[in-house]
């Protein structure tokens, strides 16, 4: 870790496993999440959702609802619109993505099932319920288009007849000679096709918002569940016609979020908006039931995708064919095509190949819209490419392990630029295959596999090797004209106690945040972790930033944070230079204290520093300057993401009498550079892997023809609950980033990215004796033992 | 979701029980541990304008064992019913099904008269009453009317039930030291089972009732004669003729009925090896 | 029509006026400012809702705050001030046993009742003790970690 020098201090707790500052409040009850906060003169919304697919809206009757007890107002779409405008969720880069105009209230027609219509605003959301069961919609049914698989055919209704079809996006890439390998008469072909299921993101806490838009100021304040506060900022104001620094957004705690909170959701404007027109807080709590109709959703994939091998062990091409219906809007501000962009973004990418050609299909369709939701692309793009290598493997009768070794990109190749013109500043495939396969004692298991196999009990193992986009540069967002700051700033500060305060745009979500960005910080400056505070979440006192999302708190916000606590030192060595009348290079801050540098004996106690610096002033240097605070900013500008990668492996047992998959154990090696917190990465990983198990055999947003959602309670959508799941292995490869003193990469979508394809692998592993394989999730008894020929 | 408003009275003898039932009539409801009710109103599946709470009733509390018949007061909860040492000695059966039950804290509140009076056709409860051929009670004003469990279930959520009548108990003949098993399989710990089965021997003959294959629990009798015979294979072929499962989120009728297989199977082997 | 309500929470005598409607959670959080416990589906799948009534665990969203009359109802609040709960709180923060938190306060109280009833469980049992209380973020790992260690102490 020799290029760590900057960051590996003598205090310094960059690699160590320290818990987070901010736990204890949380398992004491005394978290603060947007429902438990209450402002006076509060009330609350609740709002009538679209109960079709597809409908216009003839009339709305609401004078009963309008007389109901503690009924406040009943704003509809067309009110609504006055106050707030409509949004495009297009991007410039991603050419030729088009989509509609999108209301917070739904004007005169609804396009998915769970559209907010109507709002209706009383003194508590059950008045505000009862009021809305009072509303009288007259509906007029129009067909939906539902299917994704016909959304382009003749015939099919196209939902926007201004846009012309149902394409929303298409996007084409070769790059090599993927005709002329797949032509090879020395190769083999092995194909597929991929569905991932329909999912979404189920945060514990639902989306809230609180606003409070105060006339006398003609300020609004939002205290929000969301990840991106300057983001929100930004849309807020730009709707609501309001200036940029006249709303503040403040997000304390977060009950979850994992890609959920960072989009732009009608009823959350519509909330903003009603704060606004009645001039008092609003709040709006997302019920289960709604939440599960209007959070985004993500991952409705069908891909046909096939492979080239040599038949000594060469993969030679992938052509992947993907289509997604991303219901009836692009998303603002992301946009809903960045998730089929990724897939041909990322297919193939562990390996080498010569030849490559993917295309996504992006269509509209009739039911809750999608949009980025953890590891946005990547658990697609690897289930596909890993099942495909799979397949070469049992193609050519080489052992899975072995085909991969010989093909994952090697370790000493980089800079590389990969078949989808991915530029790697630095991975470590091999040694990540390497650790995983002796972490997990493959021969051993394999061999026990084999053994249990005779008896009749069918256990599988499956690998999958995958690459991770971290640290997004503008490229992600800036250069198609979103305002979304790929750019984070810390300030940090010293107190008159000697503490340190740190102020950062990136925010908490319980990866862990203020724990590492306190790590940094302390190192940095040369305090005791306990004497620094952090504050995140508020547009009002952190620098601008980007929040925390695609993995970038760390890499990004770590950077800047860790910038601006060596500028603070420096600071303190200045003035302490003058006080002590000693070379500032001569002195260290180290323990809360400046020392001397070489014998690391204690000068100053910092609070010593404090106390004269903002009482005693009158005692320095007229002209030494007396900055005790720093702010630093940090924004990627070599890559355009710090891309991460790592293995997982899965064994699991197969009941081929009913089709029902136990999972065993789980492992995953990974590599995100400098690894600040050992504990905090591991159980980021852990967790984004359990949501990936979840993806792979319990979780779907399955849809009637008519486009109703049927699992659409937590009866129905199963997430994966403790009894199922499996424990899971960590470790580490670390492959700093040069780009920044810190080296840090992301973590956060690690798990969630290879979990499904080492599932999938494993599953079809322990099929194998039988033929059978499955390729659709999620993995379902039903669809294994239709694989097996039972059903 | 918050419920809809409704009025909430407090019984705790049943007369007053039955008092309240006459005065509110079809819009009320019985509140026993709320772990179904509460959740349909707090959906807003359920609006009644008044709930009856029970659960002070001491008349519908309470196991004993009298004259070779257990008989186990509605107001029992899961937990109580899995830890209790007469229905281990007597119903063993139902022991077995409890720990299947959703979870812990919903154990602690859920009842089996409410149970068997919503008659879920994946609950578990509904099912072990069939197979233990056991006998409700139901009271009313007018007294006591004794309804065997297989006339009890009469249809989707639908019992024999009277609107002026409250479940008061079930009385099962004691099973005692006879074989019994219960299977079945869900996705996870504490789901409602795709398929499942209580099985429960009997004096040379087998009782076998299934839940989650239909709109009720049902018997299937020509597998269990085949069953009592010796001949699992021919029970298993015998419930393609018995069994009409329906399609729904786990998969088409097909995987209910090999499931059904399966668990036929595995209840054989169960019962054999007790 | 609201009800008269007498009952303890956290070992204080409350007395309210409530609305039947009103499940016990609700209470908890908008009449007693308790905002620990949570409600995360209220239908009685994710636990977050789970506190102690008369020494029992049970979903705060499937019973009624008029049902709590007369009884004896335990929060995380209050399990933190009595100190009940020190060690597994102490374990779970040691451990990283949570992430947003959002799910812990209920988790707490399954893993306290776990232990109550099982204090030397297996990482099987406690896997299945606490099966009814969702956690999102973790992958539960952790949480089995954390009261593992504590039923070893
Ligand atoms: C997450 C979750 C998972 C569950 N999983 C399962 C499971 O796997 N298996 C299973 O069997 N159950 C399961 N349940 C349901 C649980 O067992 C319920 O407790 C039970 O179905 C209903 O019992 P209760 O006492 O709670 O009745 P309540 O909810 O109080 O009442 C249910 C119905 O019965 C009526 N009723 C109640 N008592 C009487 C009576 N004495 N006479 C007449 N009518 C009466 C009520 O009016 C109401 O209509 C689950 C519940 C939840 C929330
Ligand atoms: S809120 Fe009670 S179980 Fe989810
Ligand atoms: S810590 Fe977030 S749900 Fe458990």
């Amino acid at each position: 870790m020799n290029e760590l020098s900057s960051v590996d201090r003598p205090n310094s707790y960059i690699g160590r496993s320290v818990p987070r500052p901010n736990a204890k409040r949380l398992v004491a009850g005394r978290g603060q999440y947007v429902d438990d906060l209450r402002l006076p003169r509060m009330v609350h919304v609740a709002f009538l959702r679209s109960p079709h697919a597809h409908a216009r809206i003839l009339s709305i009757d609401s004078a009963a609802a309008r007389a109901a007890p503690g009924v406040v107002r009943v704003v509809t779409g067309a009110e609504m619109a006055e106050v707030c405008t409509p949004w495009v969720g297009v991007l410039h880069h991603l050419k030729g993505l088009k989509s509609a105009p999108q209301h917070a209230l739904a004007v005169d027609r609804a396009c998915w099932q769970g559209e907010p219509v109507v709002a209706v605003v009383a003194r508590t959301r059950a008045e505000a319920e009862d009021a809305v069961g009072l509303v009288e919609v007259a509906w007029g049914e129009l067909p939906a288009t539902v299917d994704m698989e016909a959304a382009l055919a003749e015939g099919t209704p196209v939902i926007h007849p201004a846009l012309g079809d149902n394409l929303a996006f298409m996007r084409e890439h070769v790059g090599g000679e993927p005709d002329a390998c797949f032509a090879d008469a020395e190769s083999v072909v092995v194909q597929a096709t991929f569905h991932t299921g329909r999912h979404t993101g189920v945060c514990l806490e639902g989306r809230a918002i609180l606003a409070d838009y105060n006339p006398a100021e003609g300020r609004l304040t939002a205290y929000h569940s969301n990840q991106a506060p300057h983001m929100m900022q930004t849309v807020f104001a730009k709707h609501l016609g309001l200036r940029e620094g006249d709303v503040r957004v403040i997000c304390r705690d977060v009950g979850g979020s994992y890609g959920i909170k960072v989009h732009v959701y009608p009823d959350e404007m519509a909330t903003a908006a009603l704060s606004k027109i009645l001039g008092r807080p609003v709040k709006f709590s997302a019920d289960r039931m709604e939440g599960m109709v209007s959070d985004i959703h993500a991952r409705d994939h069908r891909i046909a995708a096939r492979a080239a091998v040599t038949k000594d062990g060469v993969i030679t091409a992938m052509e992947i064919d993907d289509l997604t219906g991303i219901g009836p809007y692009s998303v603002y501000p992301r946009t809903s095509a960045v998730e089929g962009n990724q897939v041909v973004n990322l297919c193939g990418g562990p390996y080498a190949l010569r030849g490559y050609k993917a295309r996504t299909t992006v269509v509209f369709q009739n039911k809750t819209p999608t949009c980025q939701y953890r590891a946005v692309g990547h658990p697609i793009a690897t289930t596909v490419t890993e099942g495909l290598v799979d397949l070469a493997a049992e193609a050519i009768g080489m052992d899975p392990a072995e085909l991969r070794r010989r093909n994952l990109l090697a370790d000493d190749v980089y800079p590389f630029k990969n078949h989808a013109n991915l530029s790697f500043e630095g991975l470590s495939h091999q040694a990540c295959l390497t650790k995983l396969l002796a972490m997990m004692d493959y021969e051993a298991l394999k061999a026990e596999r084999d053994a249990l196999r005779a008896k009749g009990v069918y256990r599988g193992i499956g690998i999958a090797s995958f690459i991770e986009l971290t640290n997004p540069s503008p490229f992600m967002y800036g250069i198609g004209g979103a305002r979304i700051s790929a750019m984070d700033g810390a300030t940090v500060r010293l107190d008159p106690d000697g503490s340190v305060a740190i102020a950062s745009g990136v925010t908490e979500q319980g990866q862990g945040t203020e724990a590492m960005l306190a790590q940094i910080v302390a190192g940095a400056v040369g305090v005791d972790i306990a004497r620094v505070r952090v504050t995140t979440g508020d547009t009002e006192t952190t620098p601008y930033g980007g929040g925390t999302w695609a993995s970038r708190g760390a890499g990004i916000g770590g950077e800047a944070a860790l910038q601006a606590g060596h500028a603070l030192r420096e600071q303190i060595l200045v003035i302490a230079g003058a006080m002590l009348q000693a070379a500032p290079e001569a002195l260290d801050v180290r323990g809360g204290a400046v020392v001397d540098r070489a014998t690391g004996a204690e000068r100053l106690p910092l609070e010593e520093l404090g106390r004269i610096v903002y009482f005693r002033g009158d005692t320095l240097p007229k002209d030494l300057p007396r900055e005790l605070v720093a702010t630093r900013h940090y924004t990627p500008k070599d890559y355009p993401f710090a891309f991460t990668n790592g293995a997982q492996a899965s064994y699991l047992e197969v009941d081929v009498e009913t089709g029902f998959v136990t999972l065993l154990k789980h492992w995953c090696v990974e590599d995100c550079g400098t690894v600040i917190n050992p504990m905090l990465v591991d159980e980021q990983i852990r967790g984004g892997v359990v949501q990936g198990l979840g993806g792979a055999l319990l979780e779907h947003c399955v849809y009637s023809p008519e486009g109703q959602l049927l699992s659409g309670s937590l009866a129905d959508y199963l997430l994966p609950m403790s009894g199922e799941m499996p424990d899971i292995q960590v470790a580490h490869v670390e492959t700093p980033t040069k780009e920044s003193a810190l080296g840090a990469k992301g973590a956060g979508e690690a798990g969630t990215a290879g979990a499904p394809a080492a599932v999938q692998n494993a599953i079809n592993d322990a099929l194998r004796p039988f033929g059978a394989r499955v390729f659709a999730q999620p993995f379902t008894p039903a669809r294994i033992l239709t694989a097996l020929g039972k059903i | 979701m918050k419920p809809a408003p409704f009025a909430y009275a407090r019984a705790t003898t049943l007369a007053e029980v039955f008092d309240l039932l006459e005065t509110h009539g079809d819009s009320a409801r019985l509140l026993a541990g709320g772990q179904s009710l509460v959740a349909a109103l707090n959906l807003r599946l359920a609006s009644p304008s008044v709930l009856l709470d029970i659960n002070g009733v001491a008349a519908l509390r309470g196991i004993s064992f009298a004259d070779g018949r257990l008989r186990i007061g509605a107001l029992t909860r899961h937990a109580e019913l899995g830890a209790d040492p007469l229905v281990a000695q007597h119903a063993p059966l139902l022991a077995q099904a409890v720990p299947h039950i959703a979870h812990a804290a919903i154990r602690n509140r859920g009842t089996i008269g409410g149970s068997l009076a919503l008659a879920d056709p994946a609950a578990e409860l509904p099912a072990c009453i069939l197979a233990l051929e056991a006998v409700l009670v139901l009271a009313s004003r007018e007294g006591e009317r004794r309804v065997a469990a297989r006339d009890f279930f009469q249809g989707l959520y639908q019992t024999a039930l009277r609107g002026d009548e409250v479940l008061a108990a079930v009385e099962i003949a004691s099973q005692a030291d006879v074989p019994c098993t219960l299977q079945e399989l869900a996705r996870r710990h504490g789901d409602y089972a795709i398929v499942g089965l209580a099985a429960q021997s009997a004096r040379g003959a087998l009782r076998l009732a299934w839940f989650g294959v239909g709109a009720t629990p049902l018997r299937t009798p020509r597998a269990e004669a085949a069953l009592a015979a010796g001949d699992v294979a021919g029970a298993q072929a015998a419930l393609a003729g018995e069994l009409d499962p329906p399609e729904d989120l786990h998969g088409p009728p097909a995987l209910r009925l090999h499931l059904a297989r399966v668990l036929l199977g595995r209840a054989a082997a169960a019962l054999k090896g007790h | 029509m609201k009800l008269d309500l007498s009952l303890t929470v956290n070992g204080e005598a409350i007395s309210a006026r409530v609305e039947p409607r009103m499940h016990l959670v609700d209470f908890l959080r908008e009449v007693l400012d308790l905002t620990g416990s949570h409600a995360g589906c209220e239908h009685g799948v994710c636990g977050a809702c789970s506190i102690l009534v008369n020494g029992e665990m049970v979903r705060g969203c499937l019973m009624l705050a008029v049902q709590a009359e007369g009884a004896e109802v335990w929060t995380v609040e209050g399990l933190t001030e009595s100190g009940a709960i020190a060690a597994l709180q102490e374990a779970f923060v040691a451990r990283n046993a949570l992430q947003c938190g959002y799910c812990t306060p209920g988790m707490l109280v399954a893993a306290a009742t776990l232990l109550k009833a099982n204090p030397s469980p297996t990482r099987e049992e406690i896997r299945e003790g606490i099966s009814g209380n969702y956690c999102r973020c973790t992958g539960y790992h952790a949480i089995v970690d954390a009261i593992e260690e504590v039923s070893r102490a």
